[in-house]
């Protein structure tokens, strides 16, 4: 009845009764973690499409990984609802769990086991028919460029491959919704395009849903249909990566220079929003081709300028007033964290 | 196919997936191999010689203590083989086998199996080395003494588990595994017959199965008990019944 509910919508339309399927991935309503006294993830409410490509963009700490646990039930949410694939995570944890894929942030295969061996066990405990686990496991390493590798042990692996692996391990089984916990973190970026152009072609060719978190714009802007921008366990703003930019409506000016007066660039009526970071002053301005001149004679004494179309970070920005690309000590501890634990086995 | 059928199938493809992983690895790493079969050889001979001078126990001390060692094998790897849940734990494997659709119930089992099979290959090796060194074995008591050791692994496979089901680091799982595994050992009547120790002590070997499961093996292999086999047999299965059942409780309460 749950399913039935969670799935269905009732429609009366000519005097006749119709059960419309509804094709939403994942809903979560309200859905809230709080660990003591921190609130890890605070009231969000989202709903995601069936086979669209969504990101979780935001900062280390600002809950990403937390939703995603609550989704895959390896966390029970402290209050709220969400669905996955039509079933509740609360009420029906091992049908959500049938239905999911999931890669882990920090790899989660056994190093002892061979590529091969790894794919095979995660098929046989997603009850994969037996006749085809070879034949799909041959499909999935194709997938990422591993069949070369499959009877290596995990260990000789480089830390690129792994990813891929695991990557092909959370296709084994055709789940409908595959959860990619940052994809590319701590990978070099030839690495990570490779990785892209992997997200790319099983989207396109196995029409999946995936919902992926990462910190990194180009990586979200890339990838995203849409993109949720999270911050502090909320959600900020949610839309297309190239609705997000537009929203800013001007382009991006920094300035550099000493006694800028900011106030009366305030004032201007074409200046959006001014922020400051590392000595620089950010400027959002409305049709800037035009109006660069006068800003430039109310600012003071200028040495640099700086425009361009906005990004995603320009659009972070614009939202928390903070700059992502500030968390990257917290990035360079969790590589070392990673590395430690690699280490260790 | 009915709805029983399919979850039947899925629950055993899910342990079958489980042990698969444990002999792999298991197979591979040699150095566990040899280092569990060299532990109690090396005790056997040391100790055999030196105590065995001086010890009066029914029979050939040798003989006395050969099943002692057989245990001892049992205990020593059943029990740390929980260490390798918790580096599960550490390196975040056990969360990929915790978000499958497998119930824990299934992951338990599939690893008591798994472990079971390592201590047994240890021992039956041992085993093995013990009819070449001319401990009095014939074939029936060879079945028996088999049959026992796996009563005896599945109980202890699953007190190993429960210890590493609860704990963080694999160092905390050390310390407290061998604050099992000494007393089990060494309260077992492996080395010596427990009848002239202190009553307190006493009280003590008989709340540990592993007492129990060295009676009966010299029960047939040297024909000297205090009780018969299929008494000690009972009594270790019995304590297999207990330790399973907190076993599963433990894992379905375990969080990452």
């Amino acid at each position: 009845m749950n399913f039935f509910e969670n799935n269905f919508y009732f429609l009366n339309f000519k005097n006749r009764s119709y059960f419309i399927l509804q094709m939403d991935a994942i809903k979560i309503t309200n859905l809230t973690k709080k660990y003591d006294k921190i609130l890890a993830v605070d009231k969000i409410n989202l709903v995601i499409k069936r086979g669209e490509i969504f990101g979780l963009l935001g900062p280390n700490g600002a809950g990403k990984t937390t939703t995603l646990m609550m989704l895959s039930t390896l966390l029970k949410p402290t209050s709220g609802k969400a669905t996955v694939n039509g079933f509740d995570v609360l009420a029906q944890p091992a049908k959500v769990r049938e239905s999911i894929g999931m890669v882990f942030q920090d790899p989660s295969s056994d190093e002892m086991l061979t590529g091969y061996e790894n794919l095979k066990l995660h098929a046989l405990m997603y009850d994969v028919p037996m006749k085809e686990i070879d034949q799909k496991i041959e499909k999935v390493l194709a997938l990422v460029d591993l069949q070369g590798r499959k009877k290596d042990i995990v260990k000789k692996y480089s830390g690129g491959m792994r990813r891929r692996m695991e990557i092909a391990r959370g296709l084994l089984h055709q789940p409908e919704i595959l959860f990619l916990d940052e994809p590319t973190l701590g990978l070099d970026p030839q690495t990570r395009e490779r990785i892209w152009e992997y997200i790319e072609r099983l989207a396109k060719e196995m029409n999946m849903t995936i919902i992926l978190t990462t910190h990194y714009m180009e990586e979200a802007e890339k990838l995203c249909d849409r993109i949720a921008i999270i911050d502090h366990g909320k959600i900020i703003t949610l839309d297309s990566p190239e609705n997000l930019k537009r929203a800013l409506k001007g382009d991006t000016v920094c300035l550099k220079g000493k006694n800028l007066f900011l106030d009366k660039l305030k004032k201007l009526p074409f200046v959006k929003k001014i922020s400051k970071s590392d000595g620089f002053v950010q400027l959002t301005v409305e049709n800037s081709a035009k109006n660069l001149q006068k800003l430039l004679q109310f600012a003071g004494e200028v040495d640099y300028v700086e425009v361009h179309s906005p990004d995603l970070n320009d659009v972070f920005l614009h939202y928390t007033g903070r700059e992502i690309r500030e968390q990257a000590g917290d990035e360079m501890e969790q590589l070392r964290t990673y590395t430690r634990v690699r280490q260790n086995k | 196919m009915s709805d029983r059928q399919s979850r039947i199938r899925k629950i055993a493809k899910g342990v079958y997936a489980i042990w698969y992983r444990e002999i792999k690895v298991f197979l591979r790493e040699k150095s566990r191999l040899i280092s569990a079969l060299f532990l109690p050889l090396f005790w056997y001979f040391i100790f055999g010689q030196g105590i065995g001078s001086i010890a009066t126990v029914p029979g050939n001390y040798n003989h006395f203590i050969f099943p002692g060692f057989l245990a001892m094998t049992i205990i020593f790897s059943s029990l740390f083989n929980g260490a390798y849940l918790v580096w599960d734990k550490k390196i975040d494997f056990l969360k990929g086998v915790l978000i499958s659709p497998l119930s824990r119930t299934t992951i338990f089992t599939g690893k008591v199996l798994g472990c079971m099979s390592d201590s047994l290959v240890q021992a039956s090796i041992l085993l093995i080395i013990g009819i070449f060194l001319g401990i009095p074995f014939t074939f029936v008591s060879v079945l028996l003494t088999i049959v026992m050791l796996f009563a005896l692994a599945l109980g202890l496979v699953s007190l190993g588990l429960i210890i590493g089901s609860f704990m963080e680091s694999p160092e905390g799982f050390g310390l407290v595994a061998s604050f099992a595994v000494y007393p089990l050992f060494l309260l077992s009547g492996a080395l010596y017959p427990l009848t002239n120790l202190p009553k307190w002590m006493q009280v003590l070997t008989h709340i540990n199965p592993a007492t129990y499961a060295v009676d009966g093996l010299r029960s047939i292999i040297i024909h000297s008990s205090s009780m018969p086999f299929i008494s000690n047999f009972l009594i270790v299965l019995g304590f297999d019944i207990v330790l399973i059942l907190v076993g599963t409780w433990a894992f379905n309460r375990m969080k990452l």
